[in-house]
């Protein structure tokens, strides 16, 4: 394989100084002369119809510019999921009714956040309380009230996988399992409450400051939603303190914002509170997961029944992917070669559920592997081995739905095997301690469009100075995950100038080309092939030009370092900059530049690769309080060819803290459609002293879909921590658990229901 | 003046204001919004992320949770007061080195809390870094190479005492 000069080197982030000093500005930190704050009144029903909104005593309240209600905007709802136009479910403002408690109802702006919050106090709203309902199961029944008009059952949307013959599936097994799994309302919880700061200028146009993960389809939506065309909407990401998905939509308050500065002629900011952070956002979908298999006795998968009930909360959001990727995700790991899967999502009169980090994987993987775990053990093979036995392999087709190219499965199960002395595990650990293992698959982004753009998903502008430097113009957000120097990197080594000479601009649809943004782990593999693009059209432009100079062909010719070079006489070359400065001369001055594009066309409807790891859990657990101590997490990852090796082990690390505290703390209550513990004292997220040491192995492939051999890395570690650890408390005390979080409570009740 | 404001001396990485503020204002309201020193970030306005930590007198506090018109006279530190002319401390070059430094909201707290600690016990051990910051949540490192970081600087920071 060729050495590399760039790609590969552990490179400290770009953004890190700033950072570090605080220089970072974050949207909350932003503001303009004579800036309003702006606040939202939210609905304190779950579900009712809205008689009459009575604004008069809050405008009169000095200090306070203007409010809105729902009859001040377009009255044109919005949402992701253009393809399907029945899935465009949410208002700026709630028109007729409110769906649950937290809904926007109006909107103020004020000179400052007391007198807002004062504002919010005196606007008076009639309601008519409408029967709520909060269990899916519930919400399907006849007779159950209907969330949105004309759902029927209010089943949002459902989805139906099948391959092969199940029938024929379950007739040629020797073994047959059932279980049912239950997942819960989790959220993203970053440390930065969401905020933006909009501004209309003179001429109508609109520019908006925004925690936004996806400047682009934040532009398109708010762009419908204020009856402007796109181009009048300017989306600016400044830095963001963390997504895993929470800031990837539109949210009605960036509308609010904008429709505020429209009507007051001044900037209007918006800062969520924490608790608005946790209750008026979204969450990771809850699932109940039934799921039957059938095996031959030498541990050979044949089938797979499954069928799911997602809880959507109280609109579409990004639902329909999750209803997919749930039933998907069942088919990645391994090969067999029938399979069934319905998914339904349904409304409830909760905060809508979404896409977070491990997009509809970390349900059906705590099922999937949780139940294989239990095939192991009735079969009496080891659960690595039945693993091995069936795991996917590279070039592998799965029916209907995608071609998985490289893949290290196999190596991820044996080297995270071989590190954790796994073959002491059946007889040789100390009471109370146990080892489980479990895995997951996961996209380097979508490939399917249900934003129906018309332009590629990801595309780049670059452009060679005659001073050395090489700039790079890319919409992608990065959200810390490390996007602007992985995209620097990727340029750095395609033209063959140092990582310093890459400046970067990013995330700001006035200067920068439109991409799809960031989620999905898309954006190395996605952006990455379009940087990569536009850096060898810049070549193309240069190289005849430093033919010339140099006396030979341009096939003869490579770059490096700022330098072009003959590659069997390295001696003859010539500067990077210069070439650029005589290409520049050559074409009366014209800047030399190049644009990039990537489409994942043709590419089946999931994902154009996918990335692999095994995750071991090595637990303790305490049988007289139910406590489960996680002593180490270990994954073996194969992400391809990681361009920075240290902003992977990064995402991985975080990825099984997420993990973490999925198996065991989080979980968001709800009391008749009330969230109980909006906050981080009552909502926890594992602390320093929570999270276990931690060994990344990495597993090298080369993807040849992605750019220098790279793919998703990271995001797939979140959903085997989960079942690893379930799997190990098997292990160690002989209880499976099925719902999650395993708290300390079911650990216990678990182990008296064990000894009865 | 009005009655509920007051004029108070604050001392902020070395530098004297006299600042009119609100008496309700909480110290992270009067540094982020009187004196534009945005580096100290509010995570939850109710001690519970600590994505607010400034040094008062050296010592690591939830600047959401201390009225302004207390501490008058105290030495403050925020992040902006820790780089010297653009020269890092060593232990925000430990961060960025480590990559310790993801999305960053948690940062400035998480490097004040680490400098409290190093300033009491320049070479802490493992449970004793983890503890330290066990207030400051971090949704994105897992805190592995934070933790890491705190090491490194540790021991950098003993060899320039040298």
């Amino acid at each position: 394989m060729k050495e590399y000069s760039v790609v590969g080197q552990r490179l400290p982030k770009i953004d890190a100084p700033a950072k570090a000093t605080g220089e970072a500005k974050y949207a909350a930190d932003l503001s303009l002369p004579r800036t309003l704050y702006g606040k939202m009144l939210r609905s304190t029903l779950p579900h009712a119809r809205i008689l009459h909104i009575d604004t008069s005593r809050a405008e009169r309240l000095p200090g306070v510019k203007c409010v809105v209600t729902g009859k001040d905007t377009k009255g044109v709802k919005f949402g992701g999921w253009r393809a399907f136009p029945q899935l465009i479910d949410q208002y700026p403002l709630c028109m007729d009714k409110v769906r649950y408690i937290g809904d926007e109802v109006a909107a103020v702006a004020a000179v400052d956040e007391e007198t807002a919050e004062e504002a919010l106090d005196l606007i008076k709203v009639d309601y008519e309380p409408l029967q709520a309902v909060f269990d899916p199961d519930e919400a399907m029944k006849d007779g159950a009230p209907l969330i949105h008009e004309g759902v029927e059952r209010n089943v949002c949307w459902s989805r139906f996988i099948d391959f092969g013959n199940i029938e024929e599936g379950f007739a040629q097994s020797d073994y047959i399992r059932e279980d049912t799994f239950t997942l819960p309302p989790v959220t993203y919880a970053p440390t930065e409450p969401r905020a933006c700061l909009a501004s209309f200028d003179l001429s109508g146009r609109l520019t908006i400051w925004t925690s936004t993960q996806a400047i682009y389809t934040v532009q398109c939506m708010l762009a419908a939603a204020l009856g402007l065309r796109e181009g009048d909407v300017r989306v600016i990401q400044p830095y963001i303190g963390g997504g895993f998905g929470a800031k990837f939509e539109l949210y009605p308050y960036e509308v609010c914002c904008s429709l505020l500065s429209q009507k007051t002629g001044r900037p209007v900011k918006m800062v969520y509170t924490r608790q608005e952070e946790f209750s008026a956002t979204r969450t990771r979908h809850p699932m109940k997961i039934w799921l039957k298999t059938g095996f031959k006795k030498d541990g050979t998968l044949m089938v797979r029944q499954c069928k799911t009930i997602l809880d959507g909360g109280a609109y579409t959001a990004f639902g329909p992917t999750v209803t997919f990727t749930a039933g998907f995700f069942h088919t990645l790991l391994y090969r067999f070669p029938h399979y069934k899967y319905e998914g339904y999502r349904v409304f409830t009169n909760k905060s809508p559920s979404s896409a977070m980090r491990g997009i509809g994987a970390v349900q059906p993987y705590f099922a999937g592997e949780t139940q294989l775990d239990m095939v192991a053990e009735d079969l009496g093979i080891d659960p690595i081995e039945l693993r091995l036995r069936n795991a996917r392999q590279p070039n592998d087709e799965i029916p209907k739905l995608t071609k998985v190219n490289s893949c290290g499965l196999s190596d991820c199960l044996r080297k995270a095997g071989e590190h954790t002395q796994w073959q002491n595990r059946k007889k040789k650990l100390p009471p109370g301690r146990g080892i489980g293992i479990a895995c997951a698959g996961q996209q380097s982004g979508g490939a399917f469009n249900w934003f129906r753009t018309r332009l590629a998903f990801s595309n780049v502008r670059v452009r060679a100075n005659d001073d050395g430097t090489v700039e790079l113009f890319t919409g992608v957000s990065d959200i810390g995950q490390g996007s602007n120097t992985v995209l620097s990197q990727i340029l750095a080594e395609e033209v063959g100038v140092n990582f310093n000479d890459v400046k970067i601009t990013a995330a700001d649809t006035g200067t920068t080309p439109v991409d799809i943004g960031t989620w999905g782990s898309r954006v190395t593999l996605q952006a990455g092939n379009a940087v990569k693009a536009a850096g060898a059209e810049l070549k193309k432009q240069l190289f005849p030009i430093a033919a010339g100079k140099l006396k030979a062909e341009v096939a003869e010719l490579e770059s490096r370092k700022g330098k072009i070079y003959v590659k069997s006489r390295p001696q003859e070359s010539m500067a990077f900059s210069e070439a650029v400065m005589m290409a520049q001369a050559a074409n009366k001055g014209k800047p030399v530049e190049a644009t990039g594009s990537y489409h994942p066309e043709g590419k089946g409807i999931v994902s154009p690769a996918y990335s692999f790891v095994a995750v071991t859990a090595e637990v303790e657990v305490d049988r007289e309080t139910g406590r489960v101590k996680v002593n180490k997490l270990t994954a073996a990852h194969d992400c391809g060819q990681p361009i920075n090796p240290m902003a992977v082990e990064g995402q991985v690390e975080g990825s099984l803290h997420m993990g973490l505290g999925y198996a065991l703390t989080e979980q968001i209550l709800w009391d008749k459609g009330e969230m109980l513990n909006p906050s981080f004292r009552d909502y926890r997220i594992p602390t320093a002293m929570d999270m276990p040491e931690v060994k990344i192995i990495e597993v090298e492939t080369y993807e040849p879909e992605g750019p220098f051999g790279a793919k998703e890395a990271g995001e797939g570690c979140v959903p085997p921590v989960a079942p690893a650890i379930a799997n190990a408390i098997y292990n160690a005390v002989g209880v499976r658990i099925r719902d999650l979080p395993i708290t300390p409570e079911k650990v216990l009740r678990a182990l008296k229901e064990k000894a009865t | 003046m009005p009655p509920n404001r007051q004029i108070i001396e604050l001392k902020v990485n070395g530098e004297t204001h006299f600042v009119a503020v609100e008496t309700k204002k909480t110290l992270l309201e009067v540094l982020r919004e009187d004196l534009g020193l945005t580096g100290t970030k509010q995570g939850c306005n109710q001690g519970h992320c600590s994505a607010c930590t400034v040094l008062i007198n050296g010592k690591a506090v939830n600047s959401c949770l201390i009225l302004a018109i207390r501490i008058k006279g105290k030495e403050i530190t925020t992040i902006e007061g820790l780089s010297d002319n653009g020269q890092l401390h060593p232990l925000q070059e430990a961060f960025v080195n480590q990559g310790a430094i993801q999305c960053g909201f948690c940062t400035p707290g998480m490097i004040l809390t680490a400098k409290a600690l190093l300033d009491v016990n320049p070479d802490p051990s493992e449970p004793e870094i983890r503890k330290a910051i066990s207030g400051n949540l971090c949704r994105c490192t897992g805190y592995v190479k934070v933790v890491e970081a705190i090491k490194a600087a540790a021991q950098n920071l003993k060899g320039s005492a040298r």
